[in-house]
């Protein structure tokens, strides 16, 4: 038997109260400021670079984000980790903060099914995400205008709007770990921690991890030792294992868009490399379908890690 | 199920792994009645109620609330239902109208009539002058009174309020219980739960009182209290005047009569009789200054009863030993 009515009834109107919520919050205030501070200083960094090093670029608003000068990393350094502390931010409390309130039961108890709350929730965040974002990116595109002087092609305005895109889609994947665990938990300092605790394992300590595990599973070959090379049943494990861990998606997708001579985001031997003009760039076309696994990967986990928080919310008693 | 009735249960029974929380349950609630489901803390009143929402799953049993099953059509249960948890919350960094006006629109009033509603719901439960100010700075008794504007803003049919005086201050309680009647007038069916039976046992009209997981008793104050006290009728009297202790003994129904005081007399009867007692008082020319009938108490009840219900189950248990 179908239950009555729509699992999206109310959805709207939880979504704008959560919005509301996270536009006015002090959580958020301070979130931003640090981004389009940091964001500020990166771009300045870079900018400075870019005048005192490059001559010449095909993509030379394109340098903006990746261009770093010491001691600062560049901007798109800085955006993967940032976006996912912005996400946590939002994330960490929204289920059990009800819980804590003792509001869940009273909103529960309106007409509206469980669905509602917890998609109205993911959307506000993501919407909240997104507007952070698409600001950014704003200044950043207006002060590179400004302070270049060269107008950017059509391409690098593409390249960089998909860029956005995925960030705002890798901010999606960490706002659903943060719902997840803000289900999971009944305290928000718990749900918070464990979360940035599982943040910094994925972002840096599995890329470390996954070379030493490759070693294991597949122990690398002592006549490629021997020539200084790479035995490639390695390093196909390593990279499976590392693409596990979003931060590196996430990282290997920003290449392959905001650098155009990306041609492959694995190893490649020299055979497949016969004729092809090196460090001549990609049209836009074959870039997004370099990154694309990648793209669709991040947007699986997200999916995945809602659905997992979906289901343990539906089966939840809402006493508190 | 018949017209009048807004509420029914039936075997309704709810299992956490092995154990039972509650264990079939029956009962059911008319039409503008005001019901108490009453006993300690973890009896399964929370529990009951939740299912009742359809906040919970059923495990076995059937119950109907307005003719809609709550685990099919939550919907259209949760949309006539108003419900107050046990310590109710609300949004701190909201104002009570704010709080409402998210409720209101996810019940999905539009914008006139949420005001409207609002403002009358406020003004009912004697939080008008309050509407914008943030429910931060509000007392429990106002977070309590604000639940319930939440409920006659709803236009609910039945009301369900978990624990609805809990932690409140006498003054606030009698406050509340005011407002819980008046819902009765308005056609409402109140259904609450309490572990403090005396506050809540002047406004049920019936209470089932819960012990792990089961209703012990139901039924209206005075029928439990005949029911589990045996002696029906306590009177008492202040009169000046003498003799009249052998003159009142005599009235039919009255089994005893008992001196507590310099011109006060108890009687105990099995039936009410006041009207009777009054006109001796009166024939013998004694000037009757107090008559009342003692309302049966509920924490006697629930006390008496539990008293002697342990003990037969030990007996029980005894006998089952020793037959095995």
């Amino acid at each position: 038997m179908r239950r009555e009515g729509s699992a999206f009834q109310g959805l709207g109107v939880v979504m704008l109260k959560e919005l509301s919520d996270h536009l006015s919050s002090v959580r958020m205030r301070v979130l931003e400021w640090l981004v389009v501070l940091v964001a500020l200083a990166a771009l300045y960094g870079a900018i400075q670079q870019i005048k005192d090093t490059t001559a010449e670029d095909p993509f030379l608003f394109l340098r903006l984000f990746t261009t770093s000068r010491d001691p600062l990393p560049s901007f798109v350094s800085f955006i993967s980790f940032l976006v996912p502390l912005m996400a946590i931010g939002l994330g960490f409390d929204s289920v059990n903060g009800e819980y804590n309130r003792r509001t869940l039961s009273r909103i529960l108890a309106q007409p509206i099914y469980r669905d509602a709350l917890l998609f109205g929730k993911f959307l506000a965040g993501l919407v909240t995400l997104a507007i952070s974002l698409v600001t950014l990116w704003l200044i950043v595109v207006g002060l590179g205008l400004l302070l270049i002087g060269i107008p950017p092609g059509a391409e690098e305005i593409g390249r960089s709007f998909l860029f956005l895109l995925v960030t705002i889609i890798y901010a999606g994947v960490w706002l659903a770990l943060a719902l997840l665990f803000s289900i999971l938990f009944r305290s928000a300092a718990t749900a918070a921690l464990v979360t940035l605790g599982i943040w910094l394992v994925i972002t840096f300590i599995w890329p470390v991890l996954a070379g030493a595990v490759a070693q294991v599973i597949a122990p690398p070959d002592p006549r490629y030792m021997a020539l200084g090379l790479q035995t490639p049943a390695t390093v196909q494990a390593e990279q499976i294992l590392a693409r596990l861990s979003p931060s590196t998606l996430f990282a290997e997708v920003v290449v392959a868009l905001l650098d155009p001579t990306t041609r492959s985001l694995g190893p490649i031997y020299l055979s497949q490399l016969q004729g092809a003009v090196l460090g001549a760039p990609l049209p836009l076309s074959e870039s997004m379908l370099i990154a694309w696994p990648q793209t669709v990967g991040m947007i699986a986990s997200a999916i995945l890690l809602f659905v997992i928080g979906y289901v343990i919310f539906q089966r939840q008693e809402v006493r508190a | 199920m018949n017209a009048d009735t807004v509420i029914e249960a039936k075997g309704l029974t709810k299992t956490y792994g092995r154990a039972t929380a509650v264990d079939h349950v029956s009962f059911s609630v008319g039409r503008g009645e005001i019901f108490g489901l009453l006993g300690p803390n973890g009896a399964g009143k929370t529990t009951t109620i939740l299912m009742l929402l359809g906040l919970t799953d059923i495990s076995a049993g059937e119950v109907s609330v307005l003719g809609f099953d709550p685990v099919r059509q939550p919907l259209s249960v949760k949309r006539r239902v108003g419900y107050m948890p046990d310590t109710v919350g609300f949004y701190d960094g909201l104002t009570a109208a704010d709080n409402l006006r998210y409720t209101a629109r996810l019940i999905g009033f539009n914008k006139p009539e949420r005001e409207k509603r609002i403002a009358d719901a406020l003004a009912q439960v004697g939080l008008s002058e309050f509407a914008e100010k943030r429910v931060d700075t509000f007392s429990r008794g106002m977070r309590q009174r604000l639940g319930l504007a939440e409920i006659l803003m709803k236009g609910a049919q039945i009301a369900i309020l978990d624990e609805p005086t809990s932690g409140l201050d006498p003054h606030a309680t009698t406050e509340l219980l005011a407002i819980i009647r008046a819902f009765k007038s308005e056609g409402v069916s109140v259904l609450l739960s309490s572990h403090l039976l005396e506050r809540v046992q002047s406004v049920c009209d019936r209470v089932a009182l819960f012990s792990n997981g089961r209703i012990a008793l139901m039924g209206s104050v005075a029928d439990l209290g005949r029911e589990v006290l045996g002696g029906g009728y306590v009177v008492d009297i202040e009169a000046d005047g003498a003799g009249f202790a052998d003159r009142l003994a005599l009235i039919p129904g009255v089994s005893g009569v008992e001196k507590i005081g310099v011109g006060r007399l108890r009687l105990h009867a099995d039936r009410d009789v006041r009207p009777e007692a009054a006109a001796e008082v009166v024939a013998m020319q004694g000037r009757l200054k107090y008559l009342g009938v003692q309302e049966p108490s509920l924490d006697a009840i629930y006390n008496r009863y539990f008293e002697t219900r342990p003990d037969e189950e030990l007996t029980m248990k005894e006998g089952a030993r020793h037959a095995a």
